[in-house]
């Protein structure tokens, strides 16, 4: 009973049987093997599990992988293009956006989604931007201008 | 013995980015849900939806039935191989209930696990779950502390034959005589609102037995891999000797982690018993009905005042909401609240009575403060309460209560001695930043066009640094090892277990520095008790202070021992070395120097070594602290409040913390902004809500409101630093400072942009409801 889907993930094209009633977290993580994407409420509400779905930041766990065939999706796996951080992750790093780390994938994926829609964003869009991703640890502050440092890299790449 | 001059590198003091960050933002690091053993079998736990029920029936059959289901299990299958969930807080006379792995004939709160199925696959589990039947019969419930002591109330555990678990006091000084001096008395009842830790990652755990040798291996995602290793033999029957725990990368802890839990046994047990490592990861909603909450405090709290606004004496009465069982430490956290509820200030005389009592929820227990943000907060209230009756300015009643600096060490009246402080520097400092006129010209003109604005101040001290063994209830030092490698490099193992606070850096900082080598060739292990043998872990404010301080020691004892070594190769005697940059060489002398490659390596060889030196250089040490640390500082809020909406904007946050010496400033930083982050939450938005029945109201995140970036503001901090004398680091500790500093300076901006309105108090959360009702209370007529 398995649904046969194509998806490509972080540049890699998968061919795999699933249950219609796996989530795509799920599927990224059991199936893919790629457990960056983390899981915080399968409610879609924490944003940990944030991934790109056709360069769209996606709660992926409230998305069946079925919904996601046929799609291109960046995991935070597939951020770093050899080996050389993205100005989010490099931001965060420089800024000390993260103690856990648990939220962080999510985070960062929602913020690269945010520069791509607003390169050059105030304090306030940056906080606005990230209000579907809930961070316990940091308060949020270095993680604003984690995403703000990033915003003044000059990567063509972002 | 040698001349001891090791030259700083200028590691410790620097904002350093982590070292350990590089795996978590590329998605690679190792949580305890990243792990997949061969033959992995998953647990999903079966939970009461009454908060007090008779369990007349658990029938697991259609569950046995389905694919993948290896077993469904209840507490008549489990409880009597399982020892019980254990509580380590010694308070006399305790009543407490068998707290069993799984719930035998009744269940005592909204998520009491009353049945477990493993399968071979999370989503057969959970399927198998739902189908496992059983039999509520509903029992009366007490939800309310108050309503749980007055007689003829329904009894959480009717075995017990009473809601009270304990009661306890605390004093100094004459009460009575403070009383009956005062001329007058200001009275207040302040309800501190239960709080859920929530940290990220929910619970969960891998246990993994090795038939062979007969040794278990438990990932676990907890604060006190360590603490476990001491408490699970009792509940599992593996010996301590046998039992590896392993606390993997850990997402978030805030005390909701430290913890020995039910499901922790259990996989163990299950492990076992089924031959396969068992796996089982805490769904949001488990993690908000069944992981500890935090606060709970109702209290009636006096002060006696002469008019002049000395403070004569302090009486509290408190009740504490346990919840239905105790978890580790459950009953100590009022106790902690007791200790510092004076404050920072020089109050003769403190009573409280604490009367700890059970009722039909989850149970409370340390969340981060533990027992000080309740203190600092109900002070710091009643600071402006005696300064707004009495018609004084809050800023000089505080700091015409302060001890001066040279009052340190200073006694207080419930017999704490705080090791150094400057509280008045904090303050000055604070004001100074804040600008403080201008801020206060700000908030008068808003009133003056009909605003409501307000700040408010919280001069603070906290108890950290957890603690002198004597105190403790399970011993407070810390284990450290520092190992100086045949190649050269170093390797640092702590029995500190830090989850985001960053001790493989800052640790690193400190070993860099004393050691005199570059901080890439060290690796700072920790959280696997096969490694760190022993630890106290990570709670208190304690990672740096106390297992910082073991690792000094630890090079203490490399350096004098490296240095008989660099003696005997440079054909001198101890006392004319010189270690100096991370080498040994004659006292003043231009010639031959040894690094830590050329004395490692002559100390594993072992082929030239002076007569009766024991081989290898490694060191281990207990650091026990003489004394708790006592951090403070002072934060200043001010905050415009919505006539319309009653919405509290937060439009300036100051904060000057004293932790004492800082290793890294950043990771500083990084802890007082998501402490103050904690605070905004209790302030303005956090309460865990249970209903008449029990019912948990706040299950999920869509109910239970943290707070978001858009609700952070901008701040301006800034620190003095006073350093500590009881550790050789000279720090304090600063993991819970922002959370306890912070919540009642948010609460007096509130309160005092209502002020105009005749508001006296409101209890927290502020949100715009409350606030509102008290706007239009004030409004109406009546």
């Amino acid at each position: 009973m398995g649904v046969p889907i194509q998806i490509r993930v972080n540049d890699t094209l998968r061919k795999h049987e699933v249950e219609p009633r796996l989530l795509l977290v799920h599927y990224l993580r059991e199936v893919c093997g790629l457990t960056g994407t983390h899981v915080g409420c399968e409610t879609s509400i924490c944003g940990a599990c944030t991934v790109l779905v056709d360069g769209k930041a996606v709660k992926s766990c409230t998305m069946f992988a079925v919904q996601a065939d046929g799609c291109a999706v960046t995991t935070i796996e597939g951020l770093a293009v050899d080996g050389s951080l993205h100005p989010v992750q490099q931001g965060f790093w420089e800024r000390h956006g993260l103690q856990c780390g648990f939220c962080t994938p999510g985070m960062i994926m929602s913020a690269v989604q945010l520069l791509d829609d607003r390169p050059q964003p105030s304090r306030e869009e940056i906080a606005h931007g990230l209000r579907g991703n809930l961070c316990r640890c940091t308060g949020y502050s270095h993680i604003i201008e984690a995403v703000a440092h990033a915003a003044n890299q000059p990567r063509a790449r972002r | 013995m040698s001349t001891i001059t090791a030259e700083t590198t200028g590691y410790v003091g620097r904002a350093m980015k982590r070292v350990e960050d590089p795996r978590l933002i590329k998605g690679i690091a190792t949580y305890v849900d990243d792990l997949r053993l061969p033959g992995m079998l998953h647990a999903v736990f079966v939970r009461s939806p009454h908060a007090h029920a008779r369990i007349a029936r658990i029938d697991g059959a259609a569950a046995r039935a389905m694919a993948g289901v290896v077993g469904v299990f209840s507490g008549a299958d489990v409880n009597a191989h399982c020892g019980t969930v254990p509580c380590a807080a010694a308070i006399p006379d305790l009543k407490a209930p068998a707290h069993t792995v799984l719930a035998g004939d009744r269940a005592y709160f909204v998520g009491h696990p009353v049945a477990v199925v493993v399968a071979s696959t999370a989503y057969a589990a959970a399927d198998a779950a739902d189908a496992v039947d059983v039999d509520y019969e509903p029992l009366p419930v007490v939800a309310d502390p108050e309503k749980a002591i007055e007689a003829g109330s329904p009894l959480t555990h009717p075995a017990l034959g009473t809601n009270v678990a304990y009661t306890w006091n605390i004093g100094g000084g004459d009460i009575d005589a403070a009383f009956a001096q005062a001329d007058r008395v200001i009275r207040q009842r302040i309800v501190h609102q239960r709080l859920t830790p929530m940290p990220i990652e929910p619970r969960g755990c891998v246990a993994s037995f090795h038939p062979g040798d007969g040794t278990l291996t438990l990932w676990t995602s907890t604060q006190i891999p360590h603490l476990l290793r001491t408490l699970l033999p009792g509940m599992i029957g593996v010996a301590e000797n046998k039992l590896r725990i392993v606390a993997p990368e850990v997402g978030g802890g805030f005390g909701a982690k430290l913890n020995v839990y039910a499901e922790e046994a259990l996989c163990c047990h299950l492990a076992m018993r089924l031959g396969a490592p068992v796996k089982w990861i805490e769904r949001r909603r488990e993690n908000a009905a069944a992981t500890i909450h935090g606060r709970d405090q109702i209290g009636d709290y006096e002060v006696a005042v002469k008019h002049d606004g000395t403070i004569l004496g302090l009486r509290i009465r408190t009740i504490a909401d346990l919840g239905s069982y105790l978890q580790l430490l459950t009953p100590a956290v009022p106790t902690l609240t007791g200790l510092v509820v004076t404050g920072c200030y020089k109050i003769p005389a403190v009573r409280m009575d604490v009367v700890g009592v059970y009722t039909h929820k989850m149970c409370t227990d340390a969340y981060r403060g533990a027992g000080r943000p309740e203190a600092t907060y109900l002070i710091e209230r009643l600071m402006d309460l005696v300064a707004g009756e009495l018609g004084l300015d809050p800023i000089e009643l505080r700091r015409r209560h302060f001890p001066r600096p040279d009052e340190f060490p200073f006694k207080t009246s419930p017999g704490l001695v705080y090791d150094s402080g400057n509280y008045d520097g904090a303050l000055g400092k604070a004001m100074e930043l804040a600008r403080w006129d201008e801020l206060v010209g700000r908030r008068d003109a808003r009133r003056r066009e009909g605003g409501l604005s307000g700040i408010g101040v919280s001069t603070y001290v906290e108890i950290c640094a957890m603690g002198p063994s004597k105190a403790m209830p399970a011993g407070g030092w810390e284990w450290g090892c520092v190992r100086i490698e045949i190649s050269g490099k170093v390797t640092v193992i702590t029995g500190a277990t830090p989850h985001g606070q960053g001790q493989e850096t800052s640790f690193a900082q400190i070993v860099a520095d004393r050691l005199g080598v570059p901080i890439e060739d060290i690796v700072v292990l920790r959280g696997d008790t096969a490694v760190a043998h022993y630890g106290r872990d990570t709670y208190g404010s304690r990672g740096t202070a106390v297992g910082g301080s073991a690792i000094v020691m630890c090079i203490d004892r490399i350096v004098e021992k490296a240095a008989r070594l660099a003696a005997h190769l440079l054909e001198t005697t101890p006392d004319r070395v010189e270690f100096r940059g991370g080498t040994f060489g004659l006292t003043g002398g231009t010639g031959k120097r040894l690094g830590w490659g050329d004395l490692a390596g002559e100390a594993y060889i072992a082929k030239n070594l002076p007569a009766g030196f024991e081989p290898g250089l490694d060191a281990s040490a207990f650091f026990e602290p003489q004394n708790f640390t006592f951090p403070f500082g002072t934060h200043i809020c001010a905050v415009d409040v919505d006539r319309d909406t009653g919405a509290v904007q937060i439009v300036k946050y100051v904060a000057v913390d004293d932790c004492g010496n800082q290793i890294n400033p950043l990771l500083v930083e990084g802890q007082v902004q998501g402490g103050i982050a904690h605070s905004i939450g209790q302030a303005l938005f956090e309460r865990t809500v249970y209903d008449e029945n029990g019912q948990l109201l706040t299950g999920e995140f869509m109910d239970y409101a943290l707070p978001r970036a858009e609700d952070i503001p901008d701040y301006v901090l800034g620190s003095t630093c006073t350093p500590t004398t009881v550790n050789p680091l000279g720090a304090k500790g600063v993991g819970e400072a922002g959370t306890i500093g912070a919540t009642p300076a948010i609460a007096n901006a509130v309160i005092d942009a209502l002020r105009p309105l005749g508001v006296r108090h409101l209890d927290l959360p502020l949100v715009p409801e409350k606030v509102w009702r008290a706007i239009n209370r004030s409004r109406s007529t009546d």
